[in-house]
């Protein structure tokens, strides 16, 4: 869901910050436990659910959760959203703070136009209604690593609104059909970061960092659940989870655990909690009494932000002092659904094979690489690229970029596999070659290994007639009419020729042989 | 020299009568005999001799940078100043110096003004009276002077000088005492609520508060951001002109400083016709607790301008009776989140308790504010609340754009300045003053004042005429916003007719004469 978010929010000191709400949840009562319950509903609104089809058990009530989840990303930028500091990943602590940062008296925030321009940009790409004005707030509260007391957010009116998003679910007996969903995002707010607190509980101290904190994705899910057709249940936060499986993990947990406290007569309290990932649980923080109130109050610094479309443009506007929305959505790249249709109808690509390819950085640019390089059908380029590629990567944990198979060595192998110079079972050969790093082309690795199909009609006869010689049992049985007597017969030439021959022209040789 | 105005004391500087170190001295054997007044928490004596050396290597070269080299000053101390102390006149600020200059300070160090030290205030500049301040009340130099001592001696009941004292207003007054008592030629101010006029009415001086978005408030520690403006406050109104002339214009470090291009220098016509003018007095700011003397003042200036030519009308603000409470809302939520970064983490007092950072939250904002602060946190932050929010905030918001447009209804009738009293009064003596609670008494005295800062309107104090105790009262003038020059214009005209009587602090100084240390400045002549 959130992996556009994800990928421009990689480096940056801000957050942009999504409310992507919906995405509501259904299982029956029974407490299973079993994610495998777990749907992920349509987001139509998140106060109607869909109702699932599952049949309850006799007494049971069927129970409907909804999720909405506050996205934090940082913005890919230079600088900090209201001050000139710099942001650099792993800089040492406190070294890029400026002033404002450190909220010294006085000092006073400067909103940062490329924040702004990213901001614009995530809502377009997000389909959202871009505000045209918008306002910022002052978030309070006391903490150590908030030096004003309050945060600098987009409480009232956002930079953007009313957006969505299609992602895949897979579905399916293998989960391998991938189904289209739609999360609707309520709003995308500029916000200002916290610093970050190291707590050392031996000294019983508290370390400030005020460069501020270094995730790339912080994720708060709000979760309740109700009877379909009663009204919503309280709802509690889980705070700061920091990745897509461990949010997943704490929602299920969340949901069963309001479930089982709701039917065991208990109630849900209004609170916020975090979820340990080693005991897979969430746990009340307990750190507040009673319910914050951030006592929210427009930030009288920061005029309200204005923002420009072709039509509302005035003349004569110094570039340097207006945003111009339009200007913007053009340099918006080819989004995700419009390169995932294009991937289906110019491949005659499945459409699951299409998000897979998108889902993981740098993979469609290896695959077009190879599709570019090869004169292999494009449905086998994108079996090999997701299936045997994939397949290494994930089961070394390497991303694509870190790959030892370059989209030429790819492309040369399936082209050797195309001109039928060797069979599909050299060519996995090849490719486990190719994956220690060696140094050398498929062309090579083919030749040294000799793997090359046996072309030789002669000498391939010559060799069936000596594996026909020594299995007579074999050869009566497929006169008998056994009908895989004669797969074991073209299994035992293959072997014969250490896997070099095509199966097919074994499979005639013998068959004419056997004149059958 | 000492008593000159600052045009005056540039075009000596300029001739070469009296040199920038020369002049600086005088003001710092000035500044030490009137201690007394407690105008200064800071005097930053070696970092004026040091600029002032400076200056006059220029002066000598032939390289001055304009009207403001060489010219002591002083800046109230809730300014941000590079490497001085910087207290807001609050034990949470004790010991704390800025590593940066406010944008308005640089500005005039820029154009090679002396910095002669901090001035005192009301903490946070919570007040007007200049009397809440941890470093104690500011003493108005009326007080001493031969004008208002005169007049006590004619009354029989007048006993005890010394511990009737008369207090300046605020709260910028440690401002006006400094530029009043001649030992500076301008200071800075701040204006939220009248905390630059209040004082300069009180302490016969120009009080000007620019239109909100012309002067940048970078470094200027807040009260109330959408209200504060950095003031000026100088002996006439050329002196202002020029001083806003150095600060105006938009600071890349304010967002709310405005770009278009203002009409630089702020060098002031003199108009010789005022028949084009039109004035508008406004009825509400008629009230009964306004002392006769000054009503008296505020209708002959009218009848000044009528005299002349111009017409004078009466206009109505008719939401002005809401304006008071209208503030206490903005002002003390503004107050509450803004005071929140004080936390003895990182700067200022932290106390010494340690078992949790909640404890020690609590117990270093108790000591390092004083009870008026600490009401207004309290209030600020109940309004905030999210199930008063509507009901107050939101609603004072409202009120705040009622009040706006009043003033732009009445400049859209035509009205070019608005005439209105600036105090209700001339200054009361200490011991009177604090007979009411400092809430109640910014209540009354920023009745006249306090508008204009949610309008964001231009707005100068100029003395008329002493009172009957022979004590300063001035009047105010209200502009179109960014309207400063014409405003000013207006008000010189006004400040020519009236001739209001320079401070005679000579009976001061020969009180002082056995303390003085420089004796040849004893008999400087104050007067011009």
């Amino acid at each position: 869901m959130a992996a556009p978010m994800l990928r421009w929010g990689c480096r940056g000191r801000r957050w942009a910050f999504a409310r992507v709400d919906g995405g509501s949840c259904h299982r029956r009562g029974a407490p299973t436990g079993s994610t495998s319950n777990r749907i992920r509903g349509e987001s139509s609104v998140a106060q109607q659910p869909l109702h699932t089809a599952q049949k309850t058990r006799k007494g049971e009530h069927k129970w409907a959760a909804v999720v909405g989840l506050e996205i934090h990303a940082q913005i890919s930028s230079n600088s900090k959203l209201f001050s000139g500091s710099q942001v650099r990943f792993s800089a040492p602590p406190n070294s890029l703070v400026s002033f404002f940062d450190a909220s010294l008296p006085g000092t006073l925030p400067v909103l940062n136009r490329r924040c702004v321009e990213a901001a614009v940009m995530t809502g377009l790409a997000l389909n959202c209604h871009i505000n045209k004005k918008s306002l910022f707030d002052r978030k309070h509260y006391f903490y150590a690593d908030l030096p004003a007391g309050y945060q600098i957010t987009q409480q009232r009116l956002p930079i953007a609104v009313n957006g969505s998003l299609i992602y895949g679910v897979c579905a399916g007996k293998k989960q391998s059909q991938v189904i289209p969903k739609t999360v609707r995002i309520k709003q995308i707010q500029l916000e200002q970061d916290s610093g970050k607190s190291l707590h050392d509980n031996l000294r019983s101290q508290t370390l400030i960092d005020l460069n501020r904190a270094e995730g790339q994705l912080r994720v708060d899910a709000n979760i309740s659940v109700h009877h379909p057709g009663e009204p919503l249940g309280v709802r509690t936060e889980v705070k700061n989870l920091n990745s897509i499986r461990f949010l997943a993990k704490a929602i299920d947990y969340e949901i069963q655990r309001q479930i089982n406290e709701l039917e065991n007569g208990g109630e849900i309290l209004n609170e916020t909690r975090s979820f340990h990932h080693k005991l897979g649980c969430t746990m009340s923080m307990r750190d507040k009494e009673g319910k914050q109130d951030y006592r929210f109050m427009p930030e009288p610094n920061l005029p309200p932000l204005v923002l420009y479309d072709a039509t509302s443009l005035p003349a004569g506007a110094d570039p340097q002092q207006v945003i111009n929305i339009d200007q913007i959505r053009e340099t918006l790249p080819e989004l995700p659904s419009v390169t995932r249709e294009k991937l289906v109808q110019q491949y005659g690509m499945l459409l699951e094979h299409s998000f897979t390819l998108l889902n993981e950085v740098g993979l469609l640019e290896f695959f077009q690489n190879v599709i570019k390089e090869t004169r292999a059908e494009p449905k086998k380029v994108t079996s090999w690229v997701l299936n045997t590629f994939l397949g290494y990567l994930k089961q070394q944990n390497l991303a694509v970029s870190e790959s030892p198979v370059t989209p030429s060595a790819l492309a040369e192998l399936l082209d050797l596999l195309d001109s039928r110079t060797i069979s599909s079972s050299a060519a996995k050969q090849v490719f486990e070659e190719l994956w220690k790093r060696e140094g050398k082309t498929p062309g090579q690795i083919v030749s040294e290994k000799q793997l090359e199909l046996m072309q030789d009609q002669g000498a391939l006869e010559q060799l069936c007639h000596s594996v026909m010689e020594a299995h007579p049992q074999v050869v009566m049985d497929v006169k008998n009419r056994n009908p895989r007597a004669i797969n074991k017969l073209i299994g035992l030439v293959r072997k014969a020729t250490q896997s070099r021959a095509d199966p097919v022209m074994i499979k005639e040789l013998l068959e004419k042989k056997l004149s059958l | 020299m000492l008593g000159r105005t600052l045009r005056e004391v540039s075009a000596a500087l300029k001739q070469g009568q009296i040199t920038p170190t020369e002049l600086c001295q005088k003001c710092l054997s000035l500044i030490k005999k009137t201690k007394f007044l407690n105008a200064y928490i800071t005097v930053s004596e070696e970092v004026a001799l040091k600029q002032a050396e400076e200056s006059e290597k220029r002066y000598k070269n032939g390289q001055s940078l304009g009207d403001l080299d060489g010219i002591p000053i002083a800046v109230k101390d809730n300014f941000s100043t590079s490497g001085i102390e910087t207290t807001c006149a609050s034990n949470m600020l004790k010991g704390y110096i800025p590593p940066y200059n406010a944008t308005v300070v640089q500005k005039l160090l820029d154009q090679g003004a002396l910095l002669m030290g901090k001035t005192n205030l009301d903490e946070f500049a919570m007040g007007s009276g200049s009397t809440d301040g941890v470093f104690g009340p500011v003493k108005n130099p009326w007080s001493y002077s031969k004008q208002y001592r005169e007049k006590r001696k004619q009354n029989p009941h007048s006993e005890n000088e010394d511990s009737d004292w008369l207090i300046t207003g605020g709260s910028s007054g440690g401002s006006a005492a400094a530029v009043s008592a001649f030992t500076c030629y301008a200071a800075l101010g701040s204006d939220t609520g009248g905390s630059t006029r209040n004082p300069a009415a009180h302490c016969g001086l120009v009080g000007f508060k620019p239109s909100y978005g012309l002067v940048s408030r970078h470094g200027l520690i807040p009260l109330v951001n959408s209200m504060d403006v950095p003031g000026i406050l100088t002996r006439c109104v050329d002196d202002a002109a020029i001083v806003l002339g150095a600060l105006a214009g938009p600071d890349p470090r304010d967002s709310t400083t405005v770009h278009d291009p203002i009409n630089k220098p702020f060098m002031l016509p003199s108009l010789a016709d005022v028949s084009k003018l039109c004035i508008g007095i406004p009825k509400e700011y008629l009230v009964p607790e306004l002392s006769s003397e000054v009503q008296s003042l505020w209708s002959k200036a009218a009848d000044l301008f009528e005299s002349e030519g111009a017409k004078v009308i009466e206009v109505s603000l008719p939401h002005t009776s809401y304006s008071i409470v209208c503030y206490h809302v903005l002002c003390t939520s503004e107050v509450a989140s803004n005071m929140a970064r004080f936390d003895g983490l990182q700067y200022g007092h932290r106390c010494d308790i340690d078992v949790s950072t909640e404890a020690m939250y609590a117990a270093t904002r108790r000591e390092g504010f004083n009870d008026v602060v600490r009401g207004r946190i309290l209030s600020g932050n109940f309004f905030l609340l999210k199930e008063n929010y509507e009901n107050y905030f939101v609603k004072a918001q409202k009120v705040r754009r009622l009040i706006a447009n009043d003033f732009i209804n009445a400049f859209n009738s035509g009205v070019d300045v608005l005439l209105t009293p600036t105090t209700l009064s001339e200054a009361v003596p200490y011991l009177e003053f604090i007979k009411e609670d400092n809430r109640t008494r910014s209540a009354q005295d920023d009745i006249f004042t306090q508008a204009v800062n949610m309008a964001g309107l231009p707005a100068v104090s100029i003395p008329v005429a002493l009172s009957n105790q022979g004590l300063p009262i001035g009047l105010q003038f209200i502009g179109r916003a960014f309207c400063d020059q014409q405003l000013l214009t207006v008000a010189k005209w006004f400040e020519k007719q009236v001739q209001f009587p320079v401070i005679q602090l000579q009976e001061l100084m020969d009180d002082c004469s056995a303390v003085l240390e420089n004796e040849k400045l004893a008999s400087v002549s104050l007067k011009q």
